[in-house]
């Protein structure tokens, strides 16, 4: 089986239902991409296929033929992915972490189809990722910064 | 826990280590039995002026890693831009406890980081001193530079390096500390030092660790709590695309040890998994039947209708509630809830040439875990060695170590490495919950609305007759003090289910249950629910014994709450919009004061939304690292508001729920605003990773009763609950 991951070819022997996820953790050794729950309700295996945000976990590999794979390991190569990594630093967004890979795949596929998201965006966007040290404050923050936006959080409050 | 006391257990051993660096090591007093000595590199300064710090305490999202280093850094001057920070090895003879609980990794290392950090920055002026023949007292250092302004002479660090080693190092008892108003890297926010690894999806994680040779590992385990394996068809399993192994594992009934279990190995770890899919077992789960979360409930029905075992009392009660001019009665009702860290259980671990084991763990308390493993599975513990692997989120689950023996006896059995990881259904199913617990609850007032008597009856769970792990029911002092006659009663309901610690354990529950009904009562006192407990606190300190000084606080408490007030716009709230109020709460749990205020709207078909959080703390004299601070009091606030929505029920001696379908998460659209408020006070500084969370469930439902007149006694909060039309 060939498959297109970050711009690189890779041919392997793999069953056709064995989902993406595990495929790029276990056979590509890139293990950016997280797992968290199996059935496409956290939002950590967020990868893109040509460019859209999918679940690898629920992705079977035999399913993704041609689409090229875009995992965090190359998010930077994007102008989005780039801004939204150096404004996740610069607000020391984190505390463990581990959702973070797929919340900033989501958030490149928002700011890269609307650029200037208002906070209405970005909560259709990002509800599907759960961050368990709940960081959403600061995320909602580094993707209005990323886009160049004033940080403040506009909702009713 | 102890705290590390480095003036008493330890001194700094100096070496001049490979490529010339300075290498700086705690190493214990001897012992008395002449125990071998143990030596770490802790603080090491290369001649480039790199500094490398190691961080003893597992770091889980609770930014420790970091602000660990800050301290040692602050204290020796280094250049933070060239400070590199590397997890310590686990070794508790050298480093003292190294576990991530009770919000005390900061309380227990601040003093003696410092002091190491001080240690090192005097050898360098030591140094530069002799170098130039000036008095040390000359000397001032800035960024890892000693500087002697009279004559204009600069040495930094990393050339001083050679000499340096040659200093005596100084007594960490004695040596001379900054005065905090000239720190410059403490108090200061930083970013989290693996912060850019994480955002480029580098490997860190537990989950992220792959050793030659490793293989994949699965186990299933009892369909029911306390099942016995019958029977399992191992060599259908074996037959199966890339199994190298199955075996079962054999439970011993103890709650921290091995449950019994079928191990597949294989190849992969979807081919392990798809292979457990299809295991056929028998399971003997007679022992189920009766622990259901209906039966618990009549249980616990039943047992408030009588007396419990006396826990804690004060004077009179019954002459107290007899004499009250009002008296207010309520039932509250705390579910199970579970831990479900984003990084479900994993461990590696790797068969050694001398028979030990090498384990890789993300551990709250990795040294109880090779312990464990140690006396699980008979191997002498200085045959294991366990490496702190950052995890992915912790919240108490981690405390435990079950992963790490799973992992370990897995590897050892199949004699080849092996990386355990559970699915989140496992992770569900095997939690070991914040136990739920049922209070009656009543209180005599006298005639001015004052507390005479507060009696509080909590039904909770126990284990094998004795109660549960994380299943106390003694919340923080305030009613104890407040009150003049107080009695708490206990009873239990035995479970088989697994429990444990959940971040602020008991306090998560209890914070909820006591400060809700202090809001009764301040409404049936028909007072200001604020002022009244700023009023009962005065009535408290004034009438505290000559000489008393309670655990808690009451002036801190009453410090917080002024400031809440000042802060969340308490006097204007009566200008918000009808359905929309604010509600306030405070609670102290691991050694912070904390008093918050949230502002609820309550829609018509019930629906609720926390629109903004205030919260004033105060966890002593020093924020070590502001941002990762406020970062953790946000967490825990959504954190809190999230498990006002969740609930753990048994059916047959299993949990009902499996995975993120069946439990809710706090997600983005959900989040309030925070505005967070530390009061800083004379005390010293402590932990945040807990004391946030308790108040803002009770915050959250007082301002449901101001919103609606729905007073909520019974959790998960269902919008059914709140519906007025």
């Amino acid at each position: 089986m060939k498959l297109t991951v970050n711009g690189k070819t890779y041919e392997r022997d793999l069953p056709e239902d064995m989902p993406l996820l595990w495929v790029l953790r276990d056979e590509l050794d890139l293990k950016g991409t997280k797992y968290g729950c199996g059935v496409a309700q956290c939002g950590a295996c967020t990868v893109h296929l040509d460019g859209s945000p999918v679940r690898a976990c629920i992705t079977p590999v035999g399913t993704v033929g041609d689409a090229a794979v875009t995992t965090i390991e190359a998010i930077s190569e994007t102008p989005q992915g780039k801004a939204l990594q150096a404004a996740w630093l610069e607000l020391d967004v984190m505390q463990c972490g581990y959702c973070q890979a797929g919340q900033i795949m989501s958030a490149q596929a928002l700011l890269r189809d609307t650029p200037k998201p208002t906070d209405a965006d970005i909560d259709a966007a990002m509800d599907g990722n759960l961050c368990r040290c709940a960081t959403y404050t600061r995320i909602r923050a580094a993707i209005k910064t990323a886009a160049g936006l004033p940080a403040t959080d506009m909702r009713e409050a | 826990m102890d705290t590390l006391d480095l003036s008493r257990r330890h001194f700094l051993s100096v070496t001049l280590a490979a490529g010339g660096a300075l290498a700086v090591g705690l190493k214990a007093h001897a012992n008395v039995d002449s125990a071998p000595q143990r030596l770490s590199a802790f603080i090491t300064v290369a001649p480039d002026n790199t500094v490398t710090i190691r961080a003893r305490m597992p770091e889980i999202g609770q930014g420790i890693k970091t602000g660990l280093a800050m301290i040692i850094a602050e204290e020796l001057d280094a250049d933070w831009s060239k400070v590199i920070v590397e997890t310590a090895p686990v070794d508790e003879k050298t480093f003292g406890p190294q576990f991530a609980g009770g919000s005390m990794s900061t309380p227990t290392s601040y003093d003696a980081m410092r002091r190491a950090g001080a240690a090192v920055r005097a050898m360098f002026v030591g140094a530069a001193s002799e170098t130039w023949s000036v008095p040390a007292g000359e000397l001032t250092v800035s960024k890892a530079v000693v500087i002697h302004a009279r004559s204009g002479r600069t040495l930094t660090y990393g050339q001083l390096v050679a000499r340096a080693a040659g200093v005596p190092a100084p007594d960490l008892r004695t040596v001379t500390l900054k005065d905090p108003r000239d720190f410059r890297i403490v108090g200061h926010a930083h970013g989290g030092v693996d912060s850019p690894r994480i955002v480029t999806g580098r490997p860190i994680f537990g989950i992220d660790t792959t050793v030659p040779g490793m293989r994949y590992a699965v186990l299933a385990r009892p369909p029911v709590y306390g099942a016995r394996l019958k029977s399992a068809d191992l060599d259908a399993v074996k037959k199966l695309p890339g199994v190298t192994h199955a075996f079962t594992l054999h439970g011993t009934g103890d709650l921290h040890g091995l449950r019994d279990s079928v191990a597949i190995v294989a190849t992969s770890w979807w081919l392990a998994k798809s292979a457990r899919d299809q295991l056929k077992a028998e399971w003997d789960d007679a022992i189920g039947a009766p622990h259901d979360s209906a039966v618990y409930r009549a249980q616990a029905e039943t047992l408030l209708k009588g007396k419990g075992t006396a826990v804690k009392t004060k004077d009179d009660i019954a002459a107290g509630l007899a004499r009250a001019a009002k008296t207010v009665e309520a039932v509250y009702d705390v579910p199970f809830i579970p831990h479900v860290t984003l990084e479900p259980q994993n461990c590696t671990a790797a068969p050694t040439k001398d028979g030990g084991l090498e384990i890789w763990a993300p551990s709250q308390t990795p040294g109880g875990g090779k312990s464990l493993v140690a006396s699980a599975l008979g191997i002498p513990e200085d045959r294991i060695t366990v490496h702190m692997v950052r995890a992915g989120g912790g919240f108490g689950r981690r405390l435990e170590n079950d992963y790490m023996l799973e992992a370990a006896a897995v590897a050892k059995t199949a004699n080849v490495p092996v990386k355990l990881l559970w699915s989140r259904e496992d992770d569900v199913a095997y939690d070991y919950f914040r136990p739920g617990h049922m209070h009656a609850l009543k209180a005599g007032l006298d005639a001015d609305g004052h507390i005479d008597a507060y009696y509080a009856h909590g039904v909770t769970y126990s284990r094998d007759g004795k109660v549960a792990q994380g299943a106390g029911i003694t919340p923080h002092d305030l009613p104890y003090l407040v009150a003049d006659n107080f009695t708490l009663e206990q009873s239990t309901i035995e479970t088989t289910a697994q429990t444990g610690y959940l971040r602020a354990p008991s306090s998560n529950g209890l914070a909820f249950v006591h400060e809700s009904f202090l809001d009764e009562i301040a409404h049936a006192a028909e007072k200001d629910p604020l002022d009244y407990r700023l009023a009962m606190i005065d009535h408290a300190i004034a009438h505290l014994p000559a000489g008393d000084k309670p655990g808690y606080d009451l002036s801190r408490a009453r410090t917080v709450l002024s400031a809440l007030r000042e802060c969340c716009g308490w006097d204007g709230r009566g200008g918000l919009p009808k359905g929309t109020a604010l509600g306030v709460a405070t609670y102290f749990s691991h050694r912070g004061y904390f008093a918050e205020a949230a502002k609820v709207r309550v829609d018509a078909d019930g629906t609720w939304r926390v629109l903004k959080v205030w919260v004033a703390g105060d966890v002593g004299s020093i924020i070590v690292n502001p941002s990762a601070a406020r970062n953790q009091v946000e967490g825990s606030v959504i954190d809190g508001i999230g498990a006002l929505r969740q609930e753990i029920t048994f059916e047959k001696g299993r949990a009902a729920q499996t995975n993120f379908t069946e439990i809710p998460m706090m997600r983005m659209s959900d989040a309030p605003q925070v505005d967070v408020h530390f009061v800083q006070s004379d005390n010293p500084p402590t932990g945040l990773g807990e004391p946030a969370l308790p108040p803002v469930l009770p915050a959250v439902c007082n301002a449901i009763f101001a919103a609606t007149g729905i007073r909520v006694r019974r959790l998960p909060l269902l919008p059914e609950a709140l519906k007025t039309a």
